[in-house]
């Protein structure tokens, strides 16, 4: 496939680095090159969290983001800071509960209730990360939900498989509705 | 080979560590190399190898060099503040000559400076940051791939040379995640033993190969071993004649073996008339911003030192007649060699320093105002 880059942005705690860990996992079992990275603070909870990833079926040097071709976004100071002034090309979801305000584009933009529907689910915020990242593989179709099942499967903290894997579920679900009614 | 798998630079090295027969590893905690000691706080104990957190790095590295005199490969791991710390003790290993494995992941200093943040500032501290003239291997991975196939070259260097070496990481390829392909098996090299009796054993011998035969502590070999300056029997000594024996043969003991020691690679060299000279994680942004330039229709090489330290001089030496850009992550400390090698004037810098990894169009930007507008 073409190089393509995500951002996974938000606050340090929300699980984002792991999700990002998640997609570049199901990107090895597609076959394609990847790197993953992340920027943080010495916080263990709390500052701003950068998750990156980059896919391509050609060597990549650089590590790093440069234009993404899709960010995430689940803070409101993160939206300000990757997501306010994008170019309406590159897909932008955010989580509808910590993202409130947002500016109108006319394309790419899914406002998502990730936090939401993880609390219905399951009673806490706990796996709105993996929720997110059904929402992401989705709506990038870069990878086959099998490929990210997989990858949850194998990197989901001991005893939370079958959790995170209904959580991937969820967000599949969310991001293939959110494209169907793009499409409409 | 194996599956490819997802693999973070400090786990490749952890993993490179064990596939070459670490059996010790003495460390204290520190951002961004702390992955290397928990996952050998994992794994040590279930291959009967030994893990401890030491009360701090001086100790750490003490541990390691009295693991490795009972025949143990010994690893530590730390970053700038504790690598400062350890100093004394790694004169002390290059004095009596005990193997070990050192990795520091750099991040930004001096002192406790940007804990999270990249860097590549203690180039010239791997160099000569212990006291007195001494030998030293530095060797800097710019792939998760390399921190594990380096790691392994690392304990073999040691083991083979009686010699510390250091991976000199950053948090650039030490938190990268990539896409690994692990070899099956590896080579792994061990130490010279003595094919003598105790009696006979002479444990700082001058032989031809500069490198003495090491006997394990508890194999009935007893010998001394002590950081003043000592003779072959390994006991201290005044005498002019001896120490400057000792101190000859410390200092070029890996000069028979540079050809396999110096690593380096080569792109696009043969018509450049400027060669980026780059290394670690930056080395990456360098490869990126040639190609760039090369699409643009510069004569642009690539040169990179993959053995920092002993730096390989004579490889670029055959490029005495280019120009040179030397983009850093410090404010320019290995452009020193490259400037010893070539000549000042032919070396051109660029410098970044505020804890971000260097761009490629920053790069390439320098590539332009050195080749297009002089």
């Amino acid at each position: 496939m073409a190089k393509q880059q995500f951002i996974f942005s938000g606050t340090g705690g929300q699980g984002l680095i792991l999700a990002a860990i998640m997609l570049a996992d199901a990107a090895v079992l597609a076959g394609q090159n990847v790197v993953q990275s992340q920027s943080y603070g010495p916080e263990a909870r709390g500052g701003a969290s950068k998750a990156e990833v980059i896919i391509s079926d050609e060597a990549i040097n650089y590590p790093k983001v440069q234009k993404p071709d899709l960010v995430l976004s689940i803070s409101q100071e993160a939206y300000k800071k990757y997501g306010l002034s994008l170019d309406e090309e590159v897909v932008l979801i955010v989580d509808d509960t910590y993202v409130p305000e947002t500016k109108p584009r006319s394309r790419n933009f899914y406002s998502l209730p990730l936090t939401k529907v993880t609390r219905t689910e399951f009673g806490s915020e706990q796996s709105a990360n993996v929720v997110a990242l059904g929402a992401v593989a989705a709506i990038s179709r870069q990878l086959s939900l099998e490929q990210v099942r997989e990858a949850v499967r194998q990197r989901a903290p001991k005893g939370t498989a079958d959790r995170n894997l209904k959580a991937l579920e969820l967000g599949w679900q969310l991001g293939i509705g959110a494209l169907k009614r793009a499409k409409a | 080979m194996s599956k490819a798998r997802l693999m973070q630079g400090n786990e490749a090295c952890a993993e490179g560590a064990l596939a070459a027969g670490v059996k010790f590893y003495a460390g204290y905690p520190i951002t961004p190399s702390t992955e290397i000691a928990e996952i050998m706080a994992e794994k040590l104990p279930l291959i009967g190898g030994t893990f401890i957190q030491m009360e701090d790095e001086i100790g750490s590295m003490a541990a390691i060099i009295g693991a490795s005199l009972t025949g143990a490969k010994a690893l530590t791991a730390t970053s700038g503040p504790g690598f400062s710390l350890k100093q004394e003790n790694l004169g002390f290993a290059i004095a009596t000559e005990v193997p070990c494995v050192l990795v520091n992941v750099q991040r930004a200093g001096p002192s406790t400076g940007l804990p999270t943040s990249p860097a590549q500032a203690d180039v010239m501290q791997a160099r000569w940051g212990t006291h007195g003239d001494h030998p030293i291997i530095a060797l800097c991975p710019s792939s998760v791939q390399e921190c594990y196939e380096l790691t392994v070259k690392a304990f073999n260097f040691a083991e083979e040379f009686r010699q510390p070496v250091i991976m000199l990481m950053d948090e650039v390829v030490g938190h990268l995640r990539e896409k690994v392909v692990l070899p099956e098996s590896v080579e792994i090299v061990g130490r010279k033993k003595p094919s003598v009796s105790p009696d006979e054993y002479i444990p700082y011998e001058n032989n031809e190969s500069r490198i003495p035969a090491m006997a394990n502590f508890g194999d009935g070999y007893r010998y001394h071993v002590t950081g003043l300056t000592h003779g072959e029997n390994g006991l201290p000594t005044g005498k002019p004649a001896v120490a400057e024996k000792y101190l000859e043969r410390l200092m070029r003991k890996l000069d028979p073996y540079l050809d396999r020691i110096q690593r380096y690679e080569e792109i696009l060299l043969e018509d450049a008339e400027l060669i980026v000279v780059a290394y670690g994680g930056p080395a990456r942004s360098a490869l990126e911003a040639v190609h760039a330039a090369r699409s643009e229709g510069l004569n642009v090489g690539f040169f990179r030192p993959i053995t920092i330290w002993p730096f390989p001089q004579d490889a670029l030496e055959r490029y005495a007649d280019r120009r040179f850009l030397v983009p850093e992550m410090n404010s320019g400390q290995l452009v020193g060699e490259i400037e010893r090698v070539v000549g000042r004037r032919q070396v051109e810098r660029f410098n970044r320093i505020d804890g971000e990894l260097i761009t490629p169009d920053q790069i390439l930007t320098r590539i332009q105002e050195v080749m297009i507008h002089v």
